[in-house]
């Protein structure tokens, strides 16, 4: 491989990169206007709608405010520790884009090992927090750091055996390859949410816990811990945050898509479905589940915290297992288990 | 100069550097930070090696949860760091001389070490090539099948290890009120609410 073919690859996958990061930075735009929205439509409240049409340019404008204000560093913080906290929850909520699939072929790195890669960046997401937490020199950003350590390492358990068991059906490592096992000719009724259906509702529910969303955001707990880790952060830093855990989220959202909602497929195996590009197919999926966290939020009442331990490590964990166990079984007895 | 070379030199320089940083820091806390990304580096050069499911396994357990603890441990312990450092010019000859002596035994050891020429070029005998299957693939089918034993020992040795935390740090304190939610939920109206007429001016004994 000439110097030449190598700064064309180095180019091409650069290229790719930045069209997926405006995409998705305009994608997650959208969908913070759809919560804040939909959160306001549920308490009867018209939601933020003075910033263009319906209030469509709302997220923008807040980026603006956020870059034009001024950081404001506690002097008893640690600065370069400060600082670099929201840049690594930022960026590596982003770097698990790389290899998911938006339609078939379509990753930007078709890695083997994509799903544990994902589970890897995200379970490295909690430095972010810990980091912003303790360099902050706050009790408040402290605790809620603490708070968040301790609930992302618990519920990450439980994930990890939702996507054992996900795995074992499809008998790949590859997301691609995941989404391809679910294209049967049953359609909507192949895919994994029905025939996983307990280890669907796990998952959504420590996709709640792991990315701090309400009824788990106890980490930012506005009534006991004012805003938890994020108490310190002002303007550029705090948009970071903000960011960084919408796109952790919107990641979620499209890993249940790829694990029980059969990624690019149609849901209608035939003609005129079939048609319609994956990438729609994807984004319809992925919204629908963003609309169902945004109602979570709306609805339920935040966790206490000794209940969310529980719910973690006596009612999660146990129920993943035995249904690793569970499915094991059955796909070893039927002999459904995918050779290869 | 490939593109693997150059990642390589750049991984395996920020793992040494960091892994000297552990050391060198003056805040534990920092110390961890620079370990983990020693770790970071490490699974990159695994990936280099085209081992690829052992390096997102070295992120996801010792950088995911391991590290977590260190940190969450190591913040909570309040260290002072004057203390720590006030006997440094005493000690330096004594622990000079341990890690000189330790230096010289690795140098003899290591440097005795030759690569057999037949594993530079070329996969080992027992593992199936790249090309037929993954590595995760290949490492799952050598750990159930020949090693199967060593693997369920393994994994009993943690299960006892993990038994005798458990034991070690469980109190049964007395006085301690817990939620049991079995309990709650079997309450039933009638066992939870007394209805009761109460006499003006006289109250009623609970």
């Amino acid at each position: 491989m000439t110097v030449w073919e190598v700064l064309g690859t180095v180019l091409l996958i650069g290229l790719k990169s930045v069209a997926l990061l405006v995409a998705l930075l305009v994608f997650i735009a959208y969908a913070l206007l759809a919560d804040r929205k939909i959160w306001a439509a549920v308490q009867l409240r018209r939601g933020p709608n003075v910033v263009g049409p319906w209030g469509l340019f709302q997220s923008f404008a807040d980026l603006l405010k956020f870059v034009l204000k001024e950081p404001v560093i506690p002097a008893g913080a640690n600065k370069s520790l400060f600082l670099l906290a929201p840049l690594i929850f930022a960026t590596l909520a982003l770097a698990a884009w790389a290899v998911i699939p938006l339609a078939d072929g379509w990753p930007i790195a078709d890695i083997n090992v994509g799903i544990i890669y994902i589970f890897a960046i995200s379970s490295l997401g909690v430095y972010g927090v810990i980091m912003g937490g303790w360099a902050s020199n706050s009790k408040y950003a402290f605790l809620g750091a603490l708070r968040s350590a301790a609930q992302m390492v618990s519920y990450e358990v439980s994930l990890g055996f939702v996507i054992v068991t996900v795995l074992m059906c499809a008998g790949s490592l590859n997301l691609s390859q995941i989404v391809r096992a679910q294209d049967t000719s049953l359609g909507i009724l192949g895919w994994y949410w029905l025939w996983l259906f307990p280890m669907f509702v796990v998952f959504f529910i420590s996709a709640l816990a792991e990315t701090n969303r309400p009824p788990f955001d106890l980490p930012e707990a506005e009534s006991e811990l004012v805003a938890g880790y994020m108490v310190e952060y002002s303007s550029t830093p705090y948009l970071l945050f903000m960011l960084g855990e919408y796109v952790a989220i919107v990641t979620m959202c499209a890993l249940g898509t790829i694990l029980f909602l059969g990624g690019w497929l149609s849901p209608i195996p035939f003609a005129p479905f079939t048609w319609v590009p994956g990438l729609i197919w994807f984004a319809l999926k992925a919204s629908f589940l963003f609309f169902m966290i945004a109602m979570v939020k709306a609805m339920v009442p935040r966790y206490r915290y000794d209940q969310l331990m529980r719910l973690g490590w006596k009612v999660f964990l146990p129920l993943s297992l035995v249904m690793v166990f569970v499915v094991a079984f059955v796909l070893k007895l039927t002999g459904l288990a995918p050779v290869s | 100069m490939t593109a693997a070379a150059a990642f390589f030199y750049l991984f395996a320089a920020i793992t040494v550097a960091s892994g000297f940083m552990v050391v060198a820091s003056r805040n534990p806390v920092v110390s961890v930070l620079f370990l983990i990304l020693a770790f970071v580096n490490a699974s990159g050069l695994f990936v280099l090696m085209g081992a690829e499911f052992l390096a997102m396994l070295l992120v996801v357990v010792y950088v995911g949860a391991v590290a977590v603890l260190f940190l969450f441990v190591v913040m909570m312990l309040d260290v002072d760091f004057a203390a720590m450092r006030q006997g440094f010019q005493d000690y330096l000859p004594v622990g000079g001389l341990i890690g000189a002596v330790f230096l010289v035994e690795l140098l003899l050891v290591v440097g005795s070490w030759a690569i057999d020429p037949g594993l530079v070029h070329g996969p080992l005998a027992v593992s199936p090539g790249s090309e037929t299957v993954t590595n995760t693939q290949a490492l799952g089918l050598v750990l159930y099948t020949n090693y199967f034993f060593f693997f369920q020992i393994a994994g009993l040795i943690l299960l006892v290890a993990m038994i005798g935390a458990i034991v070690l740090t469980l109190r049964d304190r007395p006085g301690v009120k817990r939620q049991d939610i079995a309990i709650q939920n079997a309450r039933t109206q009638a066992s939870a609410v007394e209805v009761r007429q109460v006499p003006t001016g006289q109250g009623v004994e609970v």
